[in-house]
Formats: structure tokens, C-alpha cells, sequence
């Protein structure tokens, strides 16, 4: 599955400060499906070089990490739940850097 | 993989529209209210949140000249750019400027200055900018170098604050705006509770503080979430920098702020409810409250003899960079230490009020 992935707000300084990733990521072995928790998997192991704790905490991002999914706010589309498709733009910007 | 390719998209929000307008697709959860909405209405109702809290607390009048504190960072960027838009809007009658201090942290200040400077342009406001090394005759890359990694971070909250008030009387500024927000203030709240800081505590949830000094500071962002400054900022496609201060990391304050974060996680709420909380909070009349008073050497606000930035400066100057760091307290220590236990008094101490390093605090 074709997919943009952007970080924002100091978390590309994780990813070797590239802010956008265009990506292919495969569902798991037996699911037909890619949702976002297991998206969250694939970046961390992926696309994150550093300090991995900033991005994400449990299974879920770290509180103060945004999640815009085709700019929509990933908590009106079930978080991490929601079924990615096919050329999905997700964003993620964290608001715990400087102000 | 594939289902239909890109023909009819069943989106899953599709089913969502705003409950503001109904008529438009909800781009954001408001965690105040856990709204859904739209972008159109979301930026309707954050602007005029920002207008009545700035109306219902009179922070201005009418041909006040106030400066913007900009760091570069979200907060301020979007302060910078809400306060002109509301400005024109409603006839404030304001003249605004934008005031930056340059700390003079090569790899980190001058590219977030270049972020302002742009922002100078973008929103049509003009900005000086305040050097550490011009006020102090050190920068912070050069304080370092002499003091290490540790209370650096001291050094420039105190030195940021009097930099800030220093511009601004520069500019013949009335007012300070800082882009201080509400997860900010349920930050400082916790932190002073757990410092048993009972001054702090009971001024830090004020939306206007320092009305006996020179140039009062308000703080328009006191009930606006950070979540919703950043996806404003997101969806106007604002021009900020976010950039960790190199010399950085203060861990009790970034504890603090996981706890907040995991608190709005489980209930949104949480956020102003703790400012509640501090808003409400009475000190006991029994508790000794550290006197106002004004620096011997540079005049500025102090509750000592000198003003810590006064000390810290002498101390670097001299050599005795400890000087004026940890909790020595009521004579501006030299030797004598800890008389009285009860208070600490204002503005000494590392600046609890400060945000997390490298960004504008109060």
C-alpha cells in the first residue's frame, strides 16, 4: 500500500530530518488490512532513527504527538483503528518542541 | 491491497460533519469541548475564544503600544499572527511589534530569529531584536563554555525575562504578550505544588502579572490548547520553527509535562481544570510573602538587594559562576545561606514559570 507519511513540529529530526516519506507498507501476514497501530510499528522499526520513545509510548504515539490522517484528525476516525488506503496522506507533528 | 483504486473512496469520515456548521467534513476533536468540526469553523472559534478572553479581561486599551514575544516557536508564531488578525478585526487600536532575544546559541536561536524575521515580512509587523551579549556582555554559547551543561539553563531563563522587559522598554512598549498556553499554565501549576513554591503558585495562573512594574505581561493563550495553537498552525500552514534547544534538557519540567500530556490522553478536560484549580487556590494569610523591592545596580524588580541577573552576571564576571545558583536565599548569599525556610522569595531560584528551555517564559 502506496502511502505519504509527514512529520512535523521536531519529530523529522527522528526520521534523519526528512520530513516527507513517500512509503510502501505491506498489511501483516494474513490480514488483508493495514491499521494504524501497525503502521505506528512500521515507522518506529523503519523510519525512526533516534530516540524512538519521543514518537511513540505503549502501542499508541506519545501524548502530545498529533496524527492528521488525509488532514483529518486521526481521533474522529477511530485512532488506532482506523483502516489505512491506498495513497493515504498521514501526518504527524509533535507539540512538545519549543514555542 | 487494492479495492477499486482511487474511483469512490469510502472514507471513513465522510459520515463526520462538523457539529458547528453541519455542513462541511470535521478536520479536528476540539479537547475542550470534544466538538467535532470543521476547519472553517474551528478557525472561527479559536480566533474568537482568543478575542473574549482578551475583551472579558480588558488586557488592552486602545493606543497601547504591546510587543509580541517571539521565540519562532508555534506559540508565539501563532500569537504574532492571531493578534494581528484580531487587531484589524475588532479595532483594538493596537500598535504591535515583534520582540525577540537572541540568546546567541549558534545552531539554534539564530536559525529560530530567521524564522521571526520571516514572520516580520509575512505579517507586516516590524521587530527588534535584544541580544544577551549586547544587555549581559555574554552569550550563551560563551557561558557555557565557562559554567558547563549544568543551570545553564538558569542563566537564561533569568536573562530571557529581564531581556524581554529590557526590549520592551526599549520600544517604549505598554504591554508584553507572551504565547504562554493553557497546557502551559497546568504545567507550572503542578510544578509549584510540587516545589511548594506557594508565590509562584498563587501568581502563575494570572492572566495579566508584573501591573506594579514597568510593562505588565499577559498571556491571550491562558485557556487555549496546545493541540489546537499547533493544528491551527497546521492548517494555516504557519511558519514556525521546532527545533530543541541544544543546551537543553530539564527533566522535572519535562516530567511534568508527560504527566499533563497523559492526563489530556484520558480526559481533555484535565487541562483547565488544574488551572481552575490554581486560579482558586488561597494562600493562607500566615504565609510569609517575599517583599517587592528593586535592584541596587540596575533597578530592575528584585526582592534582594541585587537582582538575580545582577548576581548571576557577577558571578560569571568573576569567575564564581555557582554564585547565585540553588537556594541561597535573603542576602543574596555570598556565604550566608537559608534563613528563612518558609518562602522562596520572587525571582530567585531557577525560573520555575519558564517554559521548557529555549522557549519564552514569564
Amino acid at each position: 500500500m502506496h502511502l505519504t507519511l509527514e512529520f512535523g513540529g521536531g519529530l523529522e529530526l527522528l526520521c534523519q530530518s526528512t520530513k516527507i516519506h513517500s512509503v510502501d507498507v505491506k498489511p501483516k501476514p494474513g490480514e488483508d488490512k493495514l491499521a494504524m497501530r501497525d503502521l505506528l510499528v512500521w515507522v518506529k522499526s523503519n523510519l525512526i532513527k533516534e530516540r524512538p520513545e519521543m514518537f511513540m509510548k505503549g502501542d499508541s504515539v506519545r501524548p502530545g504527538v498529533l496524527v492528521l490522517i488525509n488532514d483529518c484528525d486521526w481521533e474522529l476516525c477511530g485512532s488506532l483503528d482506523t483502516e489505512l488506503e491506498e495513497k493515504d496522506n498521514v501526518v504527524f507533528i509533535s507539540t512538545l518542541h519549543g514555542g | 491491497m487494492e479495492e477499486g483504486g482511487a474511483t469512490a473512496k469510502p472514507r471513513r469520515a465522510t459520515g463526520r460533519l462538523c457539529s458547528t456548521c453541519n455542513q462541511r467534513k470535521a478536520a479536528l476533536k476540539r479537547p475542550k469541548t470534544l466538538e467535532q468540526i470543521c476547519r472553517e469553523c474551528f478557525y472561527s472559534v479559536f480566533e474568537d475564544e482568543i478575542h473574549n478572553v482578551i475583551m472579558d479581561n480588558n488586557l488592552f486599551k486602545p493606543g497601547e503600544r504591546v510587543a509580541v514575544a517571539a521565540s519562532g516557536g508555534k506559540d508565539s508564531t501563532v500569537l504574532a499572527y492571531v493578534m494581528s488578525e484580531l487587531n484589524r478585526r475588532h479595532n483594538y487600536g493596537l500598535d504591535l511589534f515583534l520582540l525577540s532575544v537572541d540568546e546567541g546559541i549558534t545552531g539554534y536561536r539564530d536559525d529560530s530569529l530567521e524564522t521571526v524575521k520571516r514572520n516580520e515580512i509575512e505579517y507586516g509587523l516590524p521587530l527588534k531584536v535584544v541580544s544577551y551579549k549586547d544587555l549581559y556582555g555574554w552569550t550563551m554559547d560563551e557561558i557555557v563554555k565557562t559554567i558547563g551543561l549544568k543551570n545553564n539553563c538558569t542563566f537564561c531563563g533569568v536573562f530571557r525575562r529581564q531581556a524581554l522587559d529590557r526590549g520592551a522598554a526599549l520600544m517604549k512598549a505598554d504591554k508584553l504578550v507572551t504565547g504562554h498556553n493553557a497546557d502551559d499554565i497546568a504545567e507550572t501549576v503542578l510544578l509549584n505544588i510540587l516545589r511548594g513554591d506557594i508565590a509562584r503558585l498563587s501568581r502563575c495562573t494570572f492572566i495579566t502579572t508584573g501591573e506594579d512594574g514597568p510593562i505588565p505581561r499577559c498571556k491571550p493563550f491562558k485557556y487555549t490548547y496546545e493541540k489546537e495553537i499547533v493544528m491551527y498552525a497546521y492548517f494555516k500552514k504557519l511558519d514556525y520553527f521546532s527545533t530543541e534547544c541544544i543546551y537543553s534538557p530539564n527533566a522535572y519540567r519535562g516530567f511534568a509535562r508527560e504527566f499533563i500530556k497523559d492526563l489530556e490522553r484520558m480526559r481533555p478536560r484535565a487541562i483547565l481544570d488544574i488551572i481552575r484549580s490554581g486560579e482558586n487556590f488561597r494562600t493562607a494569610t500566615s504565609t510569609k510573602m517575599p517583599e517587592q523591592g528593586t535592584c541596587e545596580r540596575c533597578g530592575y524588580i528584585s526582592s534582594q538587594k541585587l537582582c538575580k541577573a545582577c548576581l548571576l552576571l557577577e558571578g560569571l564576571n568573576r569567575g564564581l559562576p555557582k554564585l547565585g545558583i540553588g537556594r541561597a536565599r535573603g542576602t543574596n548569599g555570598l556565604n550566608k545561606r537559608v534563613e528563612q525556610r518558609n518562602l522562596r522569595p520572587e525571582r530567585t531560584g531557577s525560573s520555575i514559570e519558564s517554559k521548557q528551555c529555549g522557549t519564552l517564559d514569564f
